[in-house]
């Protein structure tokens, strides 16, 4: 497309100078090569009506425009502009002028006397509109300059007055996006028409035309963004604009209310009809407030999400916001929230509910009773009932953002929080739970709101369990029975869904350990053990007794009069689960047990300090390899590379740090390994056996880099030279490799000019690092490199070898953080032995469950690999919804995979594992294409996807039974 | 002007709704509903009170019908076949839908089952129901050149709307029964700020602010949740149509989540109809269910199949739906009676029971039942009262006022001690008039009607742009010609209604002498008019000449000398009647004499 363009451009131009060339050369002096310009000119000029002029003019627009350019085209637009009758053509002509000005690198003070000059005579307020916008375009650029920025604002002031509501938009929007905020500014050109924005913009606000009522309200708002203070008194103009008829008008005006309450907060401000004063905050948050029932669900929405961030307002008004005042024919009526806590503390607790149950009690005084104009009343009841989900959202965001600010608003919420549970919609559901858990650190439950709230853990959804799962690990429950009530419903939940599982142990972890003394008393009863009996020992493999025990053992860690209760076999399964399950099972202090646990307990806590050490040690011990014999290096490599290996595995935290290193030291030690070889030295072209080992050196070495630049997260620009420099040195390895196999020189050329570049090219994207890389092989490569490029491939090989050789090991510093990046394929779980039947030619969803933790850009870069036995492999890319986002660091894959193969005889199993895709072009700034702001039509068309280099499989393989049948017929 | 009938019923009764309205001449009859509790005449409204003699079709413009609650539309059938109306019958879609359902379910009843006669057929039914125009929401609709109707929504049931009534500038807006808060199945109800003359709101709960939905449905699915777990089996006694389908979904849905398998069996008969309507009518759904029904229609139940009879004495926990509402016959008792003796079963009333129903009864706590033939039922099932009610209540009927900002509000279906409440906040919190006029009490209220008249837009334009930028506050004098013609205004140029009504332009000029004391020449004379002139009149173009006259404007300024007295000048200025304030100024400057200064 781009390139017919480009021709069809160029066949115009050459037409032009064969017709009209002295024409164009009195006119285009300063046209110094042929420029887009010119041809448009022509076709201006050749232009009969106006509707061709357009088509030309919309073509035009279609390609990109030089910077150096863009002032001639804009002259020539512009002459064509005052010659032009049809108003649509100057349309367009306008609306070029502002996209031309938008071209980066282009300064467009050269034109903006041209443009304030068109304004004069134009007739068409849609010309004028567009010609105002032109100019905020031109303005945006010229911020700095505070002469032109008054300019404009004066030009806009003038046209305010105009009759139609598209000219006062612009005007008002100019304003907004360029009147001075400064106050110093303002006081200087005071003589001048532009003297308070406020003032002008403020009057606006009663505009006849909703869309410029609007319109004034943003360019205040502009204004406030831009860091002006508004003033207070605007506050009840805009208090007056909530009333307005149009809801784009009352939504700006809730914004705007909400700006000023936050400016203004403590400034008091007179109720009407009374005489008493209320702070300005408490008013606005009353106000909006009632914008939480206004009409349109829009305004609806802005009001809920804006209440969530004031947290001036006082405590009464807030909580009345969860106060709707029931009554039944006139009686004080109780909500059933109040019902439900009185029947908590009277203490009986399972009454069963009678017909007038709720009957009201107290009468109340008529003239007390305020029905609508109560402010804050009801607020978020009203919000939470909404019937568009998006508002009921919102209320519980804002519930949220409160709730977190408030200790008491929270502790009041609960009830509503709670119910919002059984929201129809399950986003909201999940979105009150996660809220929940935000702010469970201020809450503690009572038992017949966990009851509401373990109710929902049947829910089918996974999302909404397991979001349940995370808000019972940080919630406080107050009595031993809630303890029990939740553990029996988590355990029905097991049994319902065998998959939860993981998150069910997990969460009873974090329950038993913060409320041990809630568990103490039920440990008997758990472990259905009998002061007299002995019971039957439980199945060791039940998930259910499994989540038991993690309860109780968790409990345990700090209440140490608790393992006296267990019964032998309770000992037995603890150390197995110690074991099996360390990262549910914490360490005890078991009495008579010391031996066993002892050798435990104590490697645990006080290790960080001397592994992180010992790692320092070890590296500090490698940089000194330098001074020994090549044997001594390479057995100290060795061992030092099995040392940090299993540090890795006994230390978590550090283990992103010791895979790392230790994954270096390898490449290191293969390189040397390599160079060591005695057929170096012989003369003579090698067979192609005896270069193996090098060759796969070098390609193992090559893959290595890639997983320490690609897999681990928290890797800085110092280590990502080092391993690109092991990359250099793995390339240089395997073309000498080549060239020594090789006979000819014919494909050596291509490969040496291709390391060359290479060498080059790191030179710079690397150039500030290179100071650090005193003696090691670039630093000698590069001072060599004169000669490199003007040598033959042979003698490139033999100053590689030797340099290689040479060339010391770079030291590697560490990063403060490294984790390396990890993939835990949960489901399929490669445990089953039936197999998967389908039937051949057709597809087969296969449930994919993973946890990654430490991948960046998940969505990106995790790819599913499918492998058949037939070798054939199978790549899938994961839909970007598929990720979810549990916590920093950690995400969750849930995704279904189609599986599809010809009929097998039997079945069989194949390989699912999870990729990690990589691009080298994707760490290097200069990937970047700049993209030109000109022609938005050209870039909304598809882009070839950035490509994948090569990929790193990052998880254990799990294998699937499946078998394809032959179809029948 | 807007004279308002509150005709054969409603007021403040609930049932048998029926509303006259009056506006601008034009009459429209608003529902036309039954009284459940009478059996006689009393059970629909007197229609003879409409006119005393003369056919009803030529005294109704139209008939509009709100829902399909009985109580809304039960007397549609003898109004329009037995006492006779053959003009256009308003309602919504699946108003028209579902009404000859309700209406010959209606008739089987009292006709079939208590055998009376005199009452309308099934043909009846049909006849009237082809009278039907099925209005869109928010369609305007023209009845006749003048009158004209608009739907909006209001939640309540399925189909139910409020009517915007409007003619010429009036406005009238009738809201039926409507439901401020969404529930399972409807939204919410929602009015345009339409500003109506009158706002004709029910009033059913006027002294009541409901708790939250919330609370009452958990609590419901709690306890058919715990009871099902139990083994036990639950009844929920229902009418057959508006709530039921609302607790349809609710299990439905709460089946679905919480993935249960126990059975819902819904009794069969016309439910299984009027599903099917709910089916098709997803629009006039909340948003969940219009949001969803791309994948799944809400109303098709996976969980809830229809019931048998011989189902009621399978083993294990069921949930079953059964008509009517109330425990007094049918189905509902029948299961009700094999039920009650199992503690572990039981009943849920979700709405009002009338005394001396069954329903009534087990509710105030009786144990022991008395059945027919002396039988004595002893009840051992729980039960429980739900009451889940779509009407407005007192904060929802003030949000709609709120919305609509109407200048006058009457209410109506509601009970009077209540209203009286009610009305009593409105007048004091919207500053409008309110009434509640009692049944066939009549009341009228006076509007104050604007008269929208017709204005060329040559003329606007020029009008708008002499002065000052248009002003919302500020009333704008305008110049032209009012054509008062067949019904219509019009405001036109002079120029062009001279044009139209055929008649020649006629001139009035005003002359007026005004005597000088100057003794000078008669060009002198004109020569210090015009600078006195040039310097006060400094807006004007003041011209002087060379015929040795002035003009200011249109005005012409002309000196001759006395002929008696050669130091008296006399002025002679003339205008025309456009340019009075002008001229009337001039006249009175020059009168004053010429400044001594210029002299």
């Amino acid at each position: 497309m781009a390139a017919h363009l480009k021709k069809r451009v160029y066949e115009e131009f050459t037409k032009v100078v064969q017709q009209q060339h002295e024409d164009l050369s009195a006119k285009k002096l300063r046209l110094t090569k042929p420029s887009k310009s010119a041809a448009l000119h022509v076709d201006l000029c050749k232009a009969t009506s106006p509707a061709d002029a357009l088509q030309y003019l919309l073509q035009f627009a279609r390609k990109p425009v030089e910077v150096e350019s863009v002032e001639g085209v804009v002259r020539i637009l512009l002459e064509h502009y005052y010659k032009e009758n049809d108003a649509s053509v100057r349309l367009k002509i306008a609306s070029l002028l502002g996209l031309l000005s938008k071209t980066a690198g282009f300064s467009p003070d050269c034109i903006m006397d041209d443009a304030i000059n068109t304004l004069q005579n134009e007739k068409s307020h849609q010309v004028l509109a567009q010609l105002l916008d032109t100019l905020l375009v031109i303005g945006t650029k010229l911020t700095e300059n505070p002469s032109v920025r008054m300019r404009l604002v004066e030009v806009a002031c003038k046209h305010l007055t105009d009759s139609s509501h598209g000219v006062r938009n612009k005007c008002l929007q100019l304003i907004g996006c360029l009147g001075p905020v400064e106050k110093g500014v303002a006081k200087e050109v005071e003589s001048q028409a532009a003297k308070d924005v406020q003032k002008i913009i403020g009057d606006h606000f009663n505009d006849q035309d909703p869309r410029v009522r609007t319109a004034a309200i943003k360019a205040m708002l502009q204004l406030h963004e831009r860091g002006l203070k508004l003033q207070q008194a605007i506050y009840s103009q805009a208090c007056k604009l909530l009333a307005d008829d149009y809801e784009q008008v009352r939504s700006a005006a809730v914004q705007l209310i909400w700006v000023l309450s936050q400016l203004y907060p403590e400034s008091i401000v007179p109720i009407p009809s009374s005489n008493e004063e209320i702070r300005l905050v408490d008013d606005a948050f009353g106000k909006i407030c009632h914008m939480v029932s206004d009409g349109s669900w829009v305004v609806r929405v802005q009001a809920a999400k804006l209440l969530g961030s004031m947290q001036q307002v006082s405590s009464h008004f807030l909580e009345q916001t969860l106060d709707k005042k029931l009554m039944s024919d006139l009686r004080r009526k109780r909500t059933a929230h109040e019902r439900a806590k009185e029947l908590y503390s009277s203490g009986e607790f399972s009454s069963g509910r009678k017909w007038g149950d709720d009957a009201p009690k107290e009468e109340i005084d008529t003239g007390a009773v305020n029905l609508i104009e109560s402010g804050a009343c009801g607020a978020f009841v009203h919000g939470l009932e909404d019937e568009m989900y998006e508002v009921r959202i919102a209320a519980v965001e804002a519930l949220c953002m409160l709730a977190q600010s408030s200790p008491s608003f929270a502790e009041k919420c609960l009830d509503f929080l709670v119910d919002m549970f059984n929201d129809e919609i399950e986003e909201v559901r999940l979105q009150s739970i996660h809220t929940m858990r935000k702010i469970s650190n201020n809450i503690t439950l009572r038992e017949d709101q966990l009851d509401t709230v373990l109710a929902v853990l049947e829910d089918s959804s996974r999302d909404i369990r397991e979001a349940l799962h995370e808000l019972l690990c940080c919630t406080n429950v107050s009595t031993k029975e809630g303890i029990h009530l939740a553990l029996v419903e988590l355990l029905k939940n097991l049994t319902k869904y065998p998959t939860d599982r993981e998150s069910i142990w997990k969460c009873l972890k974090f329950l038993g350990s913060r409320h041990p003394t809630l568990v103490l008393p039920l440990v008997p009863e758990l472990l259905s053990t009998h002061p007299f009996f002995d019971t039957p020992e439980p199945d060791m493999d039940d998930p259910a007794y499994i989540a038991v025990l993690v309860l109780i053992f968790n409990a345990a860690k700090s209440c140490p009069t608790m393992p006296a209760l267990f019964s032998d076999h309770t000992f037995r399964h603890y150390a197995y689960l110690r074991d099996s399950l360390s990262h549910l099972v914490p360490p005890l202090r078991l009495p008579g047990r010391k031996l066993l646990s002892s050798p435990v307990s104590p490697s645990i806590t006080p290790h960080e300090d001397p592994s992180q050490q010992f790692l320092h040690q070890s590296l500090e011990r490698v940089y000194n390899l330098q001074h020994l014999d090549p044997q001594g290096i390479q057995e100290l490599l060795e061992f030092t590379i099995r040392d940090l290996q299993r540090l890795g595995e006994l230390q978590s935290e550090l283990a992103g740090m010791a895979d790392f290193t230790a994954t270096y030291l390898q490449c290191q030690l293969l390189l040397i390994k390599a160079l060591q070889e005695k057929l170096w030295n012989v003369a003579a072209p090698l067979y192609l056996k005896q270069n193996a080992l090098a060759s796969a050196a070098a390609k193992q070495i090559l893959e290595e880099t890639y997983k320490m630049e690609f897999m681990y997260s928290g890797v800085e620009s110092r280590q990502v030279v080092i391993i690109h420099h092991m990359r250099l040195q793995a390339k240089a390895l395997q073309l000498i490799v080549t060239a020594r196999t090789t006979r000819g020189v014919e494909p050596l050329f291509g490969m040496c000019e291709k390391f060359l570049q290479e060498v080059d090219s790191f030179q710079r994207c690397f150039i500030s690092e290179l100071p650090h890389m005193q003696g090691s092989f670039v630093d000698k490569l590069l001072d060599l490199m004169p000669r490199l490029v003007t040598s033959k491939p042979s003698e490139v090989v033999k100053i590689l070898q030797t340099t290689l050789r040479q060339s010391t090991f770079l030291h590697l510093p560490l990063p403060e953080q490294l984790h390396r990046a990890t993939a835990n394929i949960i489901e399929p779980t490669g445990e089953s032995d039936n197999p998967l039947r389908f039937t051949s030619g057709l597809v087969v969803a296969l449930d994919v469950d993973a946890t990654l933790e430490h991948v960046q850009d998940p969505q990106g870069t995790v790819k599913v690999q499918v492998l058949y036995p037939d070798g054939q492999a199978q790549i899938i890319h994961p839909k970007p919804a598929d990720f979810r986002n549990p916590g920093p660091g950690r995400h969750r894959l849930i995704t279904q995979v189609y599986l599809s193969h010809t009929a097998w005889t039997e079945p069989c199993q194949i390989e699912v594992r999870l990729l990690l895709a990589y691009n080298s072009n994707r760490s290097k700034a200069s990937a970047k294409i700049p993209k030109s702001t000109w022609s938005e039509s050209l870039e909304a068309l598809p882009q070839p996807e950035n490509g994948i280099e090569g990929t790193i499989p990052f998880s254990k393989p799990v294998k699937v039974y499946i078998m394809p049948k032959p179809a029948r017929r | 002007l807007v004279c308002f009938c509150l005709g054969p019923g409603a007021g403040q009764d609930v049932g048998r709704s029926c509303i006259l309205v009056s506006i601008a001449g034009k009459n429209v009859m608003l529902d036309c509903g039954m009284h459940m509790g009478y059996n006689d005449d009393r059970r629909f409204p007197d229609f003879s009170y409409i006119t005393q003699n003369g056919r009803l079709t030529d005294f109704l413009d139209c008939v509009i019908i709100s829902h399909f609650h009985l109580d809304h539309c039960g007397a549609l059938p003898y109004f329009s076949e037995m006492v006779g109306y053959d003009g256009p019958i308003y309602m919504t879609h699946p108003t028209k839908a579902i009404c000859p359902i309700l209406l010959e379910d209606y008739r089987k009843i009292t006709v079939d089952k208590k055998g009376e006669t005199n009452f309308f057929t099934s043909q009846m039914i049909k006849d009237c129901m082809k009278k039907v125009v099925a209005v869109h929401l928010h369609q305007t609709v023209q009845v006749d050149e003048e009158l004209e109707i608009k739907a909006f929504y209001a939640g309540h049931v399925l189909g139910a709307a409020m009517f915007q009534i409007k003619v010429g500038c009036e406005s009238v807006v009738y809201t039926g029964d409507y439901n401020m808060t969404p529930d399972r199945h409807l939204g919410a109800a929602w009015i345009d700020k339409c500003r109506p003359d009158l706002l004709i709101s029910e009033s059913t709960y006027a002294t009541t602010i409901r708790d939250s939905k919330r609370c009452r449905e958990r609590d419901f699915l709690k306890k058919v949740h715990e009871t099902v777990e139990r083994g036990g089996k639950v009844l929920i006694p229902v009418f057959a149509l508006g709530r039921a389908q609302e607790l349809c979904i609710l299990l439905e849905t709460f089946w679905e989540r919480m993935n249960l398998k126990a059975p819902i069996y819904f009794s069969t008969g016309l439910t299984e109809k009027a599903n099917h309507y709910y089916k098709l009518f997803i629009t006039w759904t909340n948003q969940k269910i219009r949001k969803t029904f791309v994948q799944r229609n809400m109303f098709e139940f996976k969980h809830i199949k229809a019931f048998d009879r011989a189902f009621a004495d399978n083993p294990g926990p069921m949930v079953v739906f059964a008509t009517p509402g109330m425990l007094h016959a049918g189905q509902s008792l029948q299961i009700f009676r094999k039920w009650a003796g199992n503690e572990k079963n039981m009943v849920i009333m979700p709405g009002y029971c009338v005394q001396g129903t069954v329903g009534h009864k087990i509710l105030s706590g009786q144990r022991k039942l008395e059945m027919e033939g002396r039988q004595i039922l002893e009840v051992k099932m729980q039960v429980e009262y739900m009451s889940f009610s779509a009407h407005a209540d007192a904060k929802g009927i003030m949000q709609l006022i709120r919305q609509a900002e109407p200048r006058n509000v009457l209410l109506v279906h509601g009970e009077a001690k209540k209203m009286e409440f009610l009305k009593q906040k409105i007048e004091q919190e919207f500053h409008v008039n309110c009434y509640m006029p009692a049944n066939g009490e009549t009341t009228t209220i006076f509007t104050n009607p604007s008269i929208p008249v017709d204005i060329s837009l040559g003329l606007l334009k020029r009008e708008t742009a002499i002065g000052l930028l248009p002003d919302v506050k500020k009333p704008k004098l305008m110049h032209g010609t009012l054509i008062m013609k067949d019904n219509s205004f019009r405001l036109v140029s002079p120029e062009q209604a001279l044009k139209e009504l055929g008649l020649a332009e006629h001139q009035l000029r005003f002359t007026c002498r005004v005597h000088i004391q100057d003794p000078r020449k008669e060009h002198e004379t004109v020569l210090r008019v015009y600078n006195h002139l040039k310097g006060v009149l400094k807006d004007y173009s003041v011209q002087h000449l060379p015929d040795g006259s002035i003009t200011v404007e249109s005005i012409l300024i002309q000196a001759t000398a006395h002929s008696e007295d050669q130091g008296t000048k006399v002025l002679l200025v003339s205008w025309t009647y456009q340019d009075e304030e002008l001229g009337s100024y001039l006249t009175s400057l020059l009168k004053k004499g010429l400044p001594q200064s210029t002299s």
